[in-house]
């Protein structure tokens, strides 16, 4: 009997998350799609002069991504309950906690990378300067894992119940408010020329706590969903 | 080859949902090699008694022990293997790669070999179609792989025999026999009178609350 | 549970006991609220004078506050027992918590509206984003998030559990929200014209506040008995204790 070893099961579930997306690489285009077609709509709502959407470009990237995110975040457990998988993860021999921490990573690949790809086109499109862009990239990619992190725990929370989806963005809210801060802090700051690194820090410092926490935290949500 | 120390047992082991009782008390004990039978009508709680067992829901009332200490999540790790009414497999996913996440979360039985399980359980040819598309015994088939292939001591299993031809009921029976042959102990439920196990199993009788329960 | 908790404690931990204990202090509370809440109406509204800077404006402060203060009280009071009913699994914990989530929100949507009400007069518009008000409507959210969670399940019990959960998650994230919300609101120069500023309130003008913070904690303990008493009555339905009562009531 070979001794069941946290790498290999850690490998087993990033592999089958990342061949599942694969397979279904429809769904995976949908946030994109999403973003897209937000962004679009603000010139024909505002108007489609430069220097306002210049001044809210960071800000209303920052925003469609998260929405974008909130879109395919409902769905992290969901096909996992319906077929039982979750089950079987729950009384595997492994830390819950690092399997959802590889669920979660699976999920961030899938959903956020791909936005935080075009997030310099959506940018582009609002006219947003090319010498922040770097900035709004850097900000994405501390943000997005946070929320996906944040939103992880929260979707466990909300496992056991039958539709989740305007209340997992209510409990979303007040838990992203300061990512969004900080993330649409440090694009404002760098689009004015001031410096930006405090709150990118700040963000940084958020992930690794999040790091941290939110997967046992995750364990403990889903094992208080799944009690019944 | 009935050891002393019983593998799992249960003292006035009850449950409760939404306060309102769903078994119990309930008193058995499994020892290694042994099969036991959870009978009881539809609501009598098997299927929660199942859960309860796998440590997927908690024990309100009573005590459950294993292997003669208090039972806890991290004692029995690796020793238990819940088959659930939901099989736990990936419809996007073959029979092949369904398994190789099962091995790769509770590692491999020794000197396994994945393509002579797949065939073993009748699903040689299918191997590599995705799950979907089997039907609801190959799919229950697919899952049974997974008996083959990982390591456990106690098998809990709710309702094996669903969904199975004749040829797919002999092999669960041809199974839980080789199993409970080589020292593992199996629980596995049935709503019927009617059991389709070898030999002369343990039966933990499940009436719901308040008539009591009994055990051979 | 650990021995170092007293008898007392444990027994008043049981339902029907606590059914008995919380019907005989809700009247008290509950006029112990009533009597302070008019004195301190009463000398916030007529004794006290007016503000030389704000005029009679700022005697909104007297509802605003005290509501303010209690938005945060019940809200730790909330995480409290979620952290008890999730550690020990006591029920009336979970009862406590969830009945609490309420009455905070009403709290804060108090502070929120008078807050909104004030800032007319003082900044000529009805909201401002505002450190402490965005704050405040954060806490809200947080409010509403724990009670939809708690209703989203079928099973009241372990819909208190996962609100509980989301309450403690909820504790962590209130003093992260306020700092990075100061944060923004130095980034963005916002108002700043504070509702408690550090000026000097005249005694006479403290005193109504402070009573009227006592009448809305007695307010809060006389509605959560009432509240906690209808939960034990449903949670606890099938069980002998509340058959008696049921009884007693259907033969006077």
């Amino acid at each position: 009997m070979s001794a069941p070893s946290l790498s290999k099961a850690c490998g087993a579930i990033l592999r089958r998350d990342l061949t599942l997306a694969w397979r279904r690489r429809g769904d995976m285009a949908m946030p994109v799609l999403y973003a897209l077609i937000v962004i679009t709509l603000f010139p024909f709502a505002l108007g489609p002069e430069d220097t306002l959407l210049q001044r809210i470009a960071g800000g209303v990237v920052l925003v469609t991504v998260l929405l974008a995110m909130l879109l395919a975040l409902d769905a992290m457990f969901r096909s996992d309950i319906e077929d039982g998988s979750l089950e079987q993860l729950v009384v595997s021999p492994q830390p819950l906690a690092m399997l959802l921490a590889m669920k979660i990573l699976a999920h961030w690949l899938t959903t956020a990378l791909p936005l935080i790809i075009i997030s310099p086109l959506l940018g582009g499109m609002l006219h947003l300067p090319a010498s922040v862009i770097p900035v709004l990239v850097l900000a994405l990619m501390l943000a997005t894992p946070l929320l996906s992190l944040l939103g992880a725990v929260l979707v466990a929370l909300t496992a056991g119940t039958r539709r989740s989806g305007m209340l997992l963005a209510l409990m979303l809210l007040p838990l992203c408010v300061p990512v969004v801060i900080f993330a649409a802090g440090a694009v404002a700051a760098a689009q004015q020329g001031l410096p930006w690194f405090a709150p990118i820090a700040w963000l940084g410092a958020g992930l690794v706590l999040a790091l941290v926490l939110a997967p046992l935290a995750c364990a403990i949500a889903l094992r208080i969903a799944l009690d019944a | 080859m009935t050891t002393d120390t019983p593998l799992l047992e249960a003292r006035a082991l009850s449950f409760f949902r939404q306060d309102e009782p769903v078994f119990g008390p309930l008193d058995f004990c499994l020892h290694a090699g042994e099969v036991a039978l959870v009978e009881g009508d539809n609501g009598s709680g098997k299927t929660t008694l199942l859960r309860v067992l796998a440590g997927l829901l908690h024990v309100d009332e009573g005590e459950l022990r294993w292997r003669d200490a208090p039972w806890h999540r991290d004692a029995c790790a690796g020793e238990i293997l819940f088959l659930g009414h939901q099989l736990g497999l990936k419809a996007d996913l073959s029979a092949r790669e369904n398994l190789a996440v099962s091995i790769g979360l509770a590692g491999a039985r020794e000197g396994v070999d994945t393509a002579a399980v797949l065939s073993e359980v009748g699903l040689a040819g299918y191997e590599d179609e995705p799950v979907r598309r089997l039907s609801a015994g190959q799919k229950k088939r697919a899952a049974l792989a997974r008996l083959l292939g990982v390591p456990a001591t106690v098998w809990l299993l709710d309702e094996p025999y669903a969904n199975l031809d004749r040829g797919g009921i002999e092999l669960v029976n041809r199974l839980i026999g080789m199993h409970a042959a080589r020292g593992g102990a199996v629980m596995v439920t049935s709503h019927g009178a009617v059991s389709f196990l070898g030999g002369e199993p343990k039966r933990v009788r499940l009436h719901g609350w308040g008539d009591g329960t009994r055990h051979a | 549970m650990a021995t170092w908790i007293p008898l007392w404690v444990h027994k008043l931990g049981s339902p029907p006991i606590f059914y008995r204990f919380a019907g005989l202090v809700r009247p008290w509370a509950f006029a112990l609220a009533l009597l302070l809440g008019t004195i301190a109406l009463y000398g916030g509204l007529v004794s006290a004078p007016a503000d030389y800077q704000q005029g009679d404006a700022f005697r909104i402060i007297y509802i605003h506050v005290p509501s303010a203060w209690m938005s945060l009280f019940i809200y730790f009071v909330m995480a409290a027992a979620s952290f008890v009913a999730l550690v020990w699994r006591v029920k009336l914990a979970e009862v406590i918590a969830m009945e609490s989530a309420p009455v905070g929100a009403a709290f804060t949507a108090i502070t929120l509206a008078t807050g909104s009400l004030w800032g007319r007069p003082m900044w000529g518009t009805w909201w401002t984003w505002d450190a402490r008000l965005t704050s405040e409507l954060v806490l809200l959210f947080l409010y509403l998030g724990v009670i939809g969670l708690y209703h989203s399940f079928e099973d009241r019990r372990q819909g208190a559990r996962a609100a509980a959960f989301l309450a403690i998650i909820g504790i962590i994230n209130v003093p992260i929200v306020h700092f990075s919300v100061n944060w923004w609101n130095t980034l963005h120069q916002g108002s700043t014209i504070r509702i408690l500023g550090p000026s000097k309130m005249a005694p006479s003008m403290v005193w109504p506040l402070l009573t009227m913070m006592l009448a809305t904690k007695a307010y809060y303990v006389a509605s959560l008995m009432g509240r906690a008493r209808a939960d034990l009555l449903a949670m606890e339905s099938g069980k002998d204790w509340v058959r008696q009562i049921a009884q007693e009531g259907s033969s006077p």
